[in-house]
Order: C-alpha cells, then sequence, then structure tokens
C-alpha cells in the first residue's frame, strides 16, 4: 500500500504497542467463525490445524436467493478490514476505492466478505496466535501453510455462513492467487472470478525477493529463533528491512523518479552521512518502521513462504489447462502495465490456459506506471472494467446490480 | 485491431436493415447456432453481440482497451490481445469458426495470421476492403495520389492498414497456402452481396468488400 507520504524519520520502534497488535490476534474486533476438534483445517503440509478461528468482515446484505456474495481475498500484508477503520493503525481500509456504495464493488447490491487469511496476524490462527496445547504463543511450531490451505479455511467459512456459491471471488497479488484457487478447487461454487495483478505460479525472482525479506527478519537478534513473543520482544528492525525491500518491489521505476527524484528530505545539501537524506530513502524507513507497527514477523514468513509455493498447474499434472478443464465460471483477468512483480505476460499465460479450456475469460492490461500496487489505487481504467465486469456477470447470474 | 480503428464501415451501417451492419448479418448467418466461435479484431463486439442473441457461443480478441472495456460492458468474453503475436497460443480446433473481419489488412503478417485462423477454428470467415475496386484503381491511375474512400479515409502516413489487397491477390494467397474456398461474397460500398453470377475480374473491380468463408483443404487436411 504505497502512500505518498514521506516523514523525515530514521526507522523507529513501533508507537502502536505490542499489547495493541497482539490483543488483535487473539481477540479481534471483527466477528470470528471458531472450528473445533470436530471440524479440523486439513492443511497441505499432512497436519490437521484445530481448533482454529478465522477474523472476518462483511459489508452489505445478503439476499434471499443468498446469490449476491463476493469474496474479497486480501493481499500478502492486507487484512479482513477491506472498507472499514482498521482498529490498529486508525486508517481507512485498504480498498475502500473499490468496496463501498457506488464503487465497482456495490455495497448496495452485493454482499462483501473478507476473511483474514490463515497464518495471518489480524485474528484468524495463525503463527501469533495462542497455541491451545500449550498455551503459549505457537512461533515456528506452526504448520506450514499454502494458499490451497488458505482457501479451504475460506470454504469452511462460508459454509458457516451458509452460503453455498460466491456471486464473485476478486483479488490482487496474494489475493488473486486465492481467487484462482477458489476456481481450480471449488469450480462448482464460484460464478464469477476476478483476479487481479497475479499469476497461477510464483516465480523465482519474486521466491527471491520473498527469501530476502525472511532473512532480514531472522538476521534481527530480536527474532530469536522465532520465540520473540515469549521473550517480549519483535523483530521490527528485520522486519521494516523486509518490508522496505519488499516495497519496492510494489512500485516501478517511473513512479518512484516521479514521486521522488533525486529530492532532498527538508534540507537543501547532502549531510554526507548515512543519514536519509534523499526523499526515497525517508519514504521507505517511514514505510518499514509503519508496517511493523500492524504486523507479526513470523506471519510474514508463513505467508510469504505459502506464495512460494502457489503453482496451480504443478497441482494439475504441469498442464495449467488441466486446473480449468470444463469450467463454467466466468473469469476476467486484470494486469498493468508497470507491474514487474507480477507482470503482464504471467497474466497472458493464465489467458492461454483459460482459452485452451474453453474458459469464458475476458482480459484487459492496464496502462499505469504506479506499478503492482496499481490495483489499490486510484486508477479508473480499472474500476471501469471491474465494475463492467460484475454488472455483466450479475445480469448473466439474475442479480438486479445496476447494470 | 478495432474495426473504427482499422475501417470505419459508415457506409455499410447506414444502409443496413435494423441496427446490424450489412457484412455482420451476412456473416452470422453463415453460422449454425451453438457454434463456438472466435472473433479476432472484435472492436465494440457488435458482431459478437449479434451472435450471441442467435445461440451462438462468441469469444473475442481486441488490440485496444477501450474496446475491451466496452465488450466486457456487454457480458462478452473478450480478451485484450494482437492477432499478430496472439493467436499462436490457442490450441488446434479449438473454435467452429474463426472471425476475421476487417482487420487483415491491419495484421503484420497476414500469411501467419490466415494459417493461424485455421488451426485455431475448422473454418474461418474473412472480410477485407478490396483494393481492386474501382474507385480506388481511378485514384491512383487518375489522381496519382494513394486511394481513400469515405470507408478508408486515413492518409498513407497514418493508416492502421499495412497489408492491402484485391479479392485477386486473397485468392492467390488462399491457393498459395492450400485454403478451400467454401463460399465467396463480393459486397458493394452499402455492404449489399452483389447478387450476379459474374466473374471474378467483374467481383475485383466492383466488390467494395470481400467475404470469403474458407476451410482446411491441401496440407491441411
Amino acid at each position: 500500500m504505497a502512500s505518498v507520504k514521506s516523514r523525515p524519520s530514521p526507522a523507529k520502534t513501533p508507537s502502536v504497542s505490542a499489547d495493541e497488535r497482539s490483543h488483535e490476534v487473539d481477540h479481534p474486533s471483527s466477528p470470528l467463525a471458531r472450528f473445533g476438534a470436530d471440524q479440523p483445517l486439513k492443511l497441505d503440509c499432512g497436519l490437521d490445524l484445530s481448533p482454529f478461528q478465522i477474523a472476518y468482515q462483511t459489508y452489505g446484505k445478503l439476499n434471499a436467493d443468498r446469490s449476491n456474495a463476493i469474496l474479497v481475498c486480501h493481499a500478502l500484508t492486507g487484512d479482513q478490514h477491506v472498507a472499514n477503520v482498521h482498529p490498529v493503525t486508525g486508517k481507512p481500509g485498504w480498498w475502500e476505492t473499490m468496496v463501498g456504495p457506488g464503487r465497482p464493488l456495490d455495497t448496495n447490491h452485493y454482499f462483501i466478505i473478507c476473511s483474514n487469511v490463515i497464518g495471518g496476524c489480524m485474528g484468524s490462527t495463525g503463527p501469533a496466535s495462542i497455541n491451545s496445547l500449550t498455551g503459549k504463543v505457537w512461533g515456528l511450531d506452526f504448520p506450514i501453510i499454502t494458499i490451497p490451505d488458505m482457501v479451504r479455511a475460506q470454504a469452511m467459512l462460508l459454509d458457516r455462513l451458509g452460503i453455498e456459491t460466491l456471486f464473485c471471488v476478486v483479488g490482487g497479488s496474494m489475493g488473486g492467487m486465492q481467487a484462482l484457487q477458489w476456481t481450480a478447487a471449488y469450480p462448482e461454487r464460484v460464478f464469477s472470478a476476478l483476479a487481479i495483478a497475479c499469476s497461477t505460479r510464483h516465480s523465482a525472482q519474486n521466491i527471491a525477493f520473498h527469501e530476502l525479506g525472511r532473512q532480514a527478519v531472522m538476521a534481527d537478534p530480536d527474532w530469536h529463533g522465532g520465540r520473540y513473543a515469549d521473550l517480549g520482544s519483535h523483530p521490527h528492525r528485520g522486519l521494516a528491512v523486509a518490508r522496505m525491500a519488499a516495497h519496492i518491489t510494489y512500485l516501478s521505476d517511473a513512479a518512484l523518479h516521479r514521486k521522488f527524484g533525486r529530492r532532498m528530505q527538508d534540507r537543501e545539501l547532502p549531510t554526507f552521512s548515512f543519514d536519509a537524506d534523499f526523499q526515497v530513502e525517508s519514504y521507505l524507513r517511514y514505510q518499514g518502521s509503519s508496517f511493523v507497527e500492524r504486523f507479526d514477523a513470523n506471519s510474514y514468513l508463513y505467508l510469504t513462504r505459502a506464495m512460494d509455493y502457489f503453482d496451480i498447474a504443478a497441482d494439475h499434472d504441469g498442464v495449467l489447462a488441466e486446473a480449468f478443464r470444463e469450467i463454467k465460471t466466468r473469469f476476467c483477468v486484470v494486469s498493468f502495465t508497470s507491474d514487474w512483480l507480477f507482470p503482464t505476460s504471467e497474466s497472458r499465460a493464465l489467458v492461454h490456459a483459460l482459452n485452451a479450456s474453453s474458459a469464458r475469460v475476458s482480459f484487459a492490461e492496464i496502462e499505469t506506471d504506479r506499478g503492482h500496487d496499481a490495483f489499490l489505487l486510484d486508477v479508473p481504467e480499472f474500476f471501469d472494467i471491474s465494475r463492467a465486469f460484475l454488472q455483466s456477470a450479475g445480469k448473466a447470474r439474475g442479480l438486479n446490480n445496476g447494470s | 485491431m478495432s474495426v473504427q480503428e482499422a475501417l470505419p464501415l459508415n457506409g455499410a451501417a447506414a444502409s443496413s436493415p435494423g441496427r446490424h451492419r450489412g457484412d455482420h448479418l451476412l456473416v452470422a448467418g453463415l453460422i449454425e447456432p451453438g457454434s463456438k466461435v472466435l472473433d479476432v479484431g472484435c472492436g465494440d463486439g457488435d458482431l459478437l453481440q449479434l451472435l450471441e442473441s442467435r445461440g451462438i457461443d462468441g469469444r473475442g480478441i481486441e488490440l485496444s482497451r477501450e474496446g475491451v472495456n466496452r465488450c466486457v460492458a456487454k457480458g462478452l468474453a473478450v480478451v485484450q490481445g494482437d492477432a499478430d503475436t496472439d493467436l499462436v497460443n490457442y490450441p488446434d480446433d479449438a473454435f467452429d469458426y474463426v472471425i476475421l473481419s476487417q482487420t487483415l489488412q491491419a495484421t503484420r503478417q497476414p500469411k501467419a495470421v490466415l494459417e493461424n485462423l485455421l488451426r485455431i477454428g475448422r473454418r474461418a470467415i474473412v472480410t477485407f476492403p478490396n483494393f481492386g475496386f474501382w474507385k480506388m484503381r481511378l485514384q491512383l491511375l487518375i489522381g496519382g495520389h494513394m486511394p481513400r474512400t469515405e470507408n478508408l479515409p486515413a492518409t498513407w502516413y497514418d493508416t492502421p492498414n499495412i497489408h492491402f489487397c484485391t479479392i485477386k491477390d486473397f485468392v492467390q494467397l488462399c491457393d498459395e497456402i492450400g485454403v478451400k474456398m467454401e463460399r465467396s461474397w463480393a459486397l458493394d460500398i452499402y455492404g449489399r452481396p452483389l447478387r450476379l453470377k459474374l466473374p471474378w475480374w467483374f467481383w475485383n473491380m466492383f466488390g467494395e468488400q470481400g467475404v470469403f468463408l474458407l476451410s482446411r483443404a491441401g496440407k491441411y487436411r
């Protein structure tokens, strides 16, 4: 999430207390679905996770036919607070440009659900949660989770909410991966899918960036082999560096140049030191330090790992088209010209596979210099196509959604 | 390539019955309901919409994002792409018909595109402006300048149409790559088929557009 604010500050210690963050982990302000010993989450790694809980938010009203539900899947460092004030940071929801009355995901017409992914740290069970067996924070004892595991947990949530079929599953980046996994795993439960700035597999370059971030976290002495919660610390320096590196990949050369160029931060001349002389440095430090206020370091390790393991084709003998054979779901795939994390070529590969499986797919590449983060920003062409897709899909589903 | 970009067929639209273009109605009439069709260069999706209204399962490729957006708004399944580079990614026999309407002359490699049409589809329907049309010939012969018409208003330096051909040229290309011409029409400037049973040279002179229904023959068989 690229806010343009740049503050003159070195990487600071968190201003939000660790208590505030950890309280949301086990006792979120969001509604909770709890799953007991009788309903374990069957994980790809072979283990059963039980008990576990899913924290979620909803917006709008479910219609009488239960046919207007849209599941929004959040990205790596997102959460369920799509369109409400965030309980930890006090900032607006991360997708208020997209979700709300009159927005493309119009809450006057659709019932929007967003749940914190399994492995997250905003109320769904993850490495920062208390392990009920030990009474201590899970830490690295938490099993490795995958994108399919996240989707399996979401499916259990929908069962709990009494929603058999989704009108649409929507997501960008890691959220797009979940959306695609939904169509591959539960094609009959998904009427339409809007997959944005994503891919059916994580590329070597992206795995490399994630490894860089994880190593930054693990290199922080405050990480303590993942047991920092028991010791009352948090590897905020390592996590901030991980976030800074990742944040660069969410932008583009052109966007950075346009926003910051070589401009100095509150000074005319270089200080001949390693202070944040340049605005771009100051901006990155701010991104790093604000991130650690709301995010758990181990959760970051687990979720980046889940993305690394994602490869839909690998689950279908290496043939991507097999994953979507005979699928009835209507797809809309969107990419952005300056996104080098999930470049258009990845979306095209998906579209070719969908074409080969005779799926009903639309695809558009949006011209923008704002990089991967474009899906979170005010990009009118992107809103237009999202709105058009949902309205026409709504018509096909018999929804009265203003189409 | 949007149709608007490549060739605004204002004349054809004005004279056609109802709201559909004459050449679109002709093309739609060739396709059986229930068929699976790919429209390459589908523009705003008018032809696809006509096909879907007749129970035909249509898909489209369109170069311009604006065109894709308008198609998506109509509920059509259209992907942003380029006939020259993206057709190779479609599997063999994916469609019953592949349509290339007023787009061939704007492709970089018309021959490769044509070959791909008949690999992806069991049949292809190709329509294109005939550069052998008498008005074109006259402009070059008498005027001494590159022809411009109401339907092809662009100047030589800004036209997207880089590979003009005549009906005769197209027939030769079909022969060369072993494509079977099942049926063909020449349309007048209003998009109406010339009904007279006439020799090729007449069509090549008086047809403003050529429309061909093609299938695999020769090496494709």
